[in-house]
């Protein structure tokens, strides 16, 4: 079970969390403009990576607030968690 | 004494406190300090139950958890316990065994004819032959599982209690041998806070049969000594009996700890088990090294036994496994079990050693006595039946691949065998570390793992006492001080043993034609053998796993610590490759079998596990005789049946009232979320596919929430409250989904916007008062507030009083009639309830469940998300564009309706259906066809969401999905039942009753 820093209340165990997946994917602001493509790749496409990768969380049985973390998906350790709207450590990933 | 194989002295059992058990129904005498094992070996019962698969004989292994072949049924009724290890089970007053795998009984068993026929059932057996007609396979199943069943599962509640801890430490040292002790004397006298916990009734680990010293006193008062200190350090938590099962993320284990199963029943009281959660900044795993056994035909006869698990038997427990005894090693240290036995009393004929040369110490002190020490040969079979009775040793060729010369046979009734060392490396695999090869040491070791975690002693390899004890301390002086403690303690010294290496010896040469002499055994529970493996390779399974999965080789309650290690040597050189490259199947938790009690704690039932919640209202149905239906969380009402009525009765009854005169239904359960601040209304707007800025106060609106691929999510009514100020309504079981749904929006995408969420389900009673005659209830009982038609129309709000309190009258209708939902804070609930039903008494008001309010919405075609919608449907889909405004530029989903798949016309779309017959209703969920004559497989064109008998309009109604059902009014679908019957019906609008919709508005 994972020990994940909740940046409002500090080290936490898993299961007050729920996982959203990708962090970072910013809602289109004119949709309607959007190719069918383009709008796909908003809904649908997520990476799945091997190594690092910044999801959403929600401190569910908390402070119910949404952050963002960096975790490894192969050893899974967490190496940040930062606020909504905090830049990512070490800088945008493509 | 009356058990004749006991020694004379020694042991730790206590000899003046016999224990009187029964094993089979037949009584037998132990000690206090016993296991069940120990204590049948003693009376010298050694065949404890029949094999899996071919039901042979089978006696006791070893003296652990790796224990295959020595498990119980213990206790009947409701304290029964499947496939306990009797190796691990203590001896308590009045213990009641049973063998788990024998029918009729153990002596005399029908299905050992397997064992004749055992050619004919070879790894895969059930896959190849029983899976043939496919029809029949059910039948084949039942007798399989009759023949083959392991222990049988309590089929009554468990009485006990069980508990759930959860701790933080410093340092979690698991397993209390020398090492495991060492480390925690080091970690605990630097300051830190350290949990030890270890699986046996008490610590020392295998040293605790060992004859051994350990800083010049004996070794067993030197782990008294360590044992009382650790219990004297205030911050030393010392588990006996408690198992580390799971190793999971970030340094979290869980610690099964067994209370009171080794007291006699009536002793017993508090819980039975508590499972430990702990979340350790270090951990030490000194969990030390199983044995493994050796292969060689017919090598599961009762009475050979590991050659630790002798010295166990003997030292620990004061037994004498056999009368004369042959030992079979490849390597040093049964050597040991040779002089263990011989100083007991048990004759030792020989020592049979692989090896073609053993000079240690030890070899040459058994060399010095009248112990036999015959290098360079193999055992290659046994005899006996229900016991060993002999065994046949050959020469090994000089190269180690054949057998040559005379067969020695050598009478003997018990073998010790020992094939070597394997570190328990489950718990670092656990933790995420993949076991490593080391080729001298002929065994696999700990990995690497990311986690703040040291293997030490027998666990990481180190066999001898000396290294275990260094290995200790060093790894609790680190553990503690990179917890920022101070730790230098010095290792306890014990004597230097030289040992020479191990001979590997997966599989060894035997006179018999391969694959046709008698089974050679690698997983004894699953009846796996050396054979199967083989078989397995030419049949094409490469992969360890393939083949654990394809012979059964590690399943079953032991998970293959006994034999798993040789089976991956036999698989390594079938294929002829390194076992490195062969690897070891995956280790998962739970590292023994852990009672279901223990993972649900005191979780249980409606009060702790799954907790029920009830309307303020709820004591009310509950006297007039309401039947419950539970929705999510919640108990609703579903009807209320008068004397004799059927669910179809009162549900006709409670319809035909509503419709005639006034129902009454508990609303309490709709999620409410209150949704505040300037920018409230912009907020909606995104959230629902309709507007929300022109919504005057005072007023409510229905709406549908999208998720972003379009299709529909939520719905409800929401009523303007204030200008920054509105108050939603959601689905019953949507409530905290939407919630989040919502807060995820402002949180994540719209921080600028000023909008506040609250939950507020639980603070307001909901009554829906239905029915042409609402009106006059309602005025009634909130007598301040206009009720007049044009004063309060459909779709407002208005708030009141009844009696002293505030309510809110909101006119809303999910029936079609006149309606008037009334909120009041949810303490006066059945107050406001009883005020209703007072009012409405002479209209006859009648109380309705779940099951009317259906019917009532299914007549007017009133949609249920999540019954006519399953995540795939949109709002068009549904007939209601209506609801999707065209002037805004934007809402959540709304892009995603003219993606090219939304707009497809062949899409299910809502329908209703009318059966040929009336008085038939389809059952809901069944697969409409256009065809039902068409060759199978039928191609299905939607499905029935909705299904009842309506009283009100005389007929049976359904509502449907249906592939371009919009387009297709009037055309006759089928609906072919599993039954073989078929139902016609016609497609309609789902709309039956009131098609103006006049009525609400009345």
């Amino acid at each position: 079970m994972f020990l994940i820093e909740c940046p409002w209340c500090g080290m936490r165990d898993e299961t007050e969390f729920s996982c959203f997946g990708e962090a970072h994917i910013a809602r289109p602001l004119e949709t309607e403009k959007l190719s069918d493509e383009e709008w796909a790749d908003y809904l649908f496409m997520r990476k799945n990576p091997k190594g690092a990768h910044r999801e959403q969380w929600l401190h569910a049985a908390g402070c119910r607030r949404y952050f963002n973390a960096e975790r490894d998906t192969v050893s899974y350790q967490i190496s940040a968690t930062y606020k909504i709207g905090e830049k990512p450590p070490g800088g945008s990933r493509k | 004494m009356s058990e004749r194989f006991r020694t004379e002295q020694g042991g730790r059992v206590d000899r003046e406190q016999e224990i009187q058990f029964t094993f089979n129904g037949k009584p037998y005498t132990g000690l206090a300090g016993d296991t069940l094992c120990s204590a049948l070996l003693a009376n010298g019962v050694h065949m404890i139950g029949r094999s899996w698969k071919y039901h042979r004989p089978r006696g006791v292994m070893s003296a652990g958890a790796e224990e295959p072949n020595a498990i119980f049924q213990i206790e009947k009724g409701n304290r029964t316990i499947p496939n306990a290890r009797g190796t691990q089970v203590e001896l308590y007053a009045g213990l009641d065994a049973s063998s788990v795998n024998c029918w009729p009984s153990l002596d005399f068993d029908l299905l050992s004819i397997n064992s004749k026929f055992s050619r004919m059932m070879p790894a895969g057996f059930y896959y190849k032959t029983f899976m043939w007609p496919k029809s029949m396979w059910m039948k084949y199943e039942h007798f399989i599982r009759k023949a083959s069943g392991l222990g049988e599962a309590p089929r009554e509640t468990d009485p006990d209690r069980y508990e759930h801890t959860h701790r933080h430490c410093d340092v979690l040292v698991v397993g209390g041998g020398v090492a495991g002790l060492t480390a925690a004397l080091a970690a605990g006298r630097a300051g830190a806070r350290v949990i030890i916990a270890d699986e046996q009734s008490e610590p020392g680990g295998l040293t605790l049969a060992s004859k051994a010293h350990i800083d010049g006193i004996d070794a067993l008062q030197w782990i008294e000594n360590a044992v009382a200190e650790l219990q004297e350090m205030p911050e030393v938590t010392l588990l006996s009996r408690s198992t580390v099962f799971g190793y999971h993320d970030y340094n979290f284990l869980t610690i099964n700890q067994r209370l009171s199963d080794h007291l006699p029943i009536a002793a017993r009281s508090g819980g039975r088990e508590k499972l430990w959660q702990v979340r350790a900044r270090q951990v030490v795993l000194a969990t030390g090294a199983a044995e493994r056994p050796l292969t060689f035909a017919n090598n599961d006869r009762p009475g050979i036994l590991l050659a630790s698990a002798v010295s166990t038997y003997t030292n620990r427990y004061a037994v004498k496994p056999g009368k004369r005894a042959v030992v079979y090693t490849n390597n040093d240290s049964a050597y040991q079990s040779a002089l263990d036995l011989k100083a007991a009393g048990v004759e030792v004929v020989a020592v049979v050693d692989a090896r073609t040369d053993s000079a240690s110490e030890l070899a040459n002190t058994v060399r010095s006595t009248d112990i036999q020490v015959i290098n360079g040969s193999v055992v290659v079979d046994t005899a006996g039946h229900k016991r060993l009775r002999s065994v046949q040793v050959m020469r090994l060729s000089a190269d180690g691949s054949t057998v040559s010369g005379n067969v020695n046979s050598m009478a003997c009734d018990l073998l010790a065998v020992s094939g070597g060392w394997s570190p328990v490396v489950h718990l670092n695999a656990q933790s995420g570390a993949k076991p490593v090869w080391d080729e001298e040491a002929s065994m696999f070791r700990p990995g690497e793992t990311q986690q703040a975690q040291v293997s030490a002693g027998a666990a990481s390899g180190r066999l001898d006492l000396a290294g275990c004890l260094a290995e200790g301390a060093d790894a609790g002086n680190q553990a503690a001080k990179a917890c920022c403690f101070k730790a230098s303690m010095k290792a306890p010294q014990a004597e230097k043993v030289d040992a020479e290496a191990t001979l590997p010896l997966w599989n060894a040469p035997s006179p018999y034609t391969r694959g046709r002499g008698p089974k050679a055994f690698i997983d004894m529970q699953n009846d796996v053998g050396v054979a199967d493996i083989e078989l397995a390779v030419r049949e094409g399974f490469q992969s360890v796993e393939h083949v654990k999965r394809y012979t059964a080789m590690g399943f079953g309650t032991d998970q293959g610590k006994l034999g798993n290690i040789n089976g991956m040597g036999v698989l390594a050189q079938t294929m002829q490759q390194s076992i490195a490259a062969t690897g070891t199947t995956t280790y998962r938790p739970n590292y023994t079998p852990i009672s279901f009690g223990s993972f649900a704690g005191q979780n249980l039932g409606d009060r702790l596990f799954d907790p029920v919640r009830k309307t303020a209202m709820h004591a009310w149905h509950e006297e007039n005789g309401a039947k419950f239906e539970d929705v999510g969380q919640w108990k609703r009402p579903w009807y209320y049946p008068q004397a004799g009525e059927s669910l179809h009765d009162a549900v006709n009854r409670e319809c035909l009232a509503t419709r005639e005169s006034v129902g009454i239904l508990d609303a309490s359960t709709l999620g409410k979320i209150e949704v505040r601040g300037p920018d409230a209304a912009k907020f909606l707007e995104m959230i629902y596919t309709n507007n929300w800025m022109k919504l005057e106060v005072g007023k409510a609106r229905y709406g549908f929430m999208l998720g972003e691929d379009g299709m529909v999510m939520d719905d409800g009514v929401t009523i303007r409250i204030a200008e920054d100020h509105f108050f939603m309504h959601t689905t019953t079981g949507g409530a905290a989904g939407v919630l989040a749904w919502m807060e995820r929006w402002l949180q994540t995408e719209w921080p600028e916007m000023e909008v506040f969420l609250t939950s507020v389900t639980d603070h307001w009673a909901t009554a829906a008062v239905v029915g042409p005659k609402s009106r006059d209830v309602v005025a009634a009982v909130c007598e301040d507030i206009d009720f007049g038609a044009s004063a309060f129309p459909f779709m407002a709000s208005k708030t009141g009083k009844i009696g002293d309190v505030e309510c809110r009258v909101n006119r809303i209708s999910f029936s079609g009639e006149l309606a008037y939902e009334v909120n009041i804070p949810a303490n006066y609930g059945r107050f406001m309830w009883e005020k209703l039903m007072q009012a409405g008494e002479k209209f006859k008001i009648t109380p309705y469940g779940t099951e009317t309010m259906h019917v009532l919405r299914a007549e007017k075609g009133y949609v249920i998300v999540g019954q006519d919608t399953d995540g795939s449907v949109t709002v068009d889909d549904l007939g209601l564009g209506w609801a999707l405004s065209k002037t805004k530029p934007d809402f959540i989903g709304k892009r995603s309706l003219s993606r090219p798949d939304t707009v497809r016309k062949d899409r299910k779309q809502l329908v209703g259906l009318l059966t040929e017959d009336p008085m038939t209703v389809i059952p809901e969920g069944a697969q409409l066809v256009n065809d039902p004559a068409a060759a199978i497989p039928l191609p299905m064109v939607g499905h029935v969401s909705s299904s009842y008998y309506s009283a009100c309009c005389g007929h049976s109604i359904a509502m449907a999905l249906v592939k371009g059902g919009h387009h297709r009014m009037g055309e006759t679908v089928y609906a072919p039942l599993s039954s073989g019957r078929v139902i016609k019906a016609t497609i309609t609008e789902p709309v039956f009753y009131d098609k103006e919709g006049a009525k609400p508005d009345a």
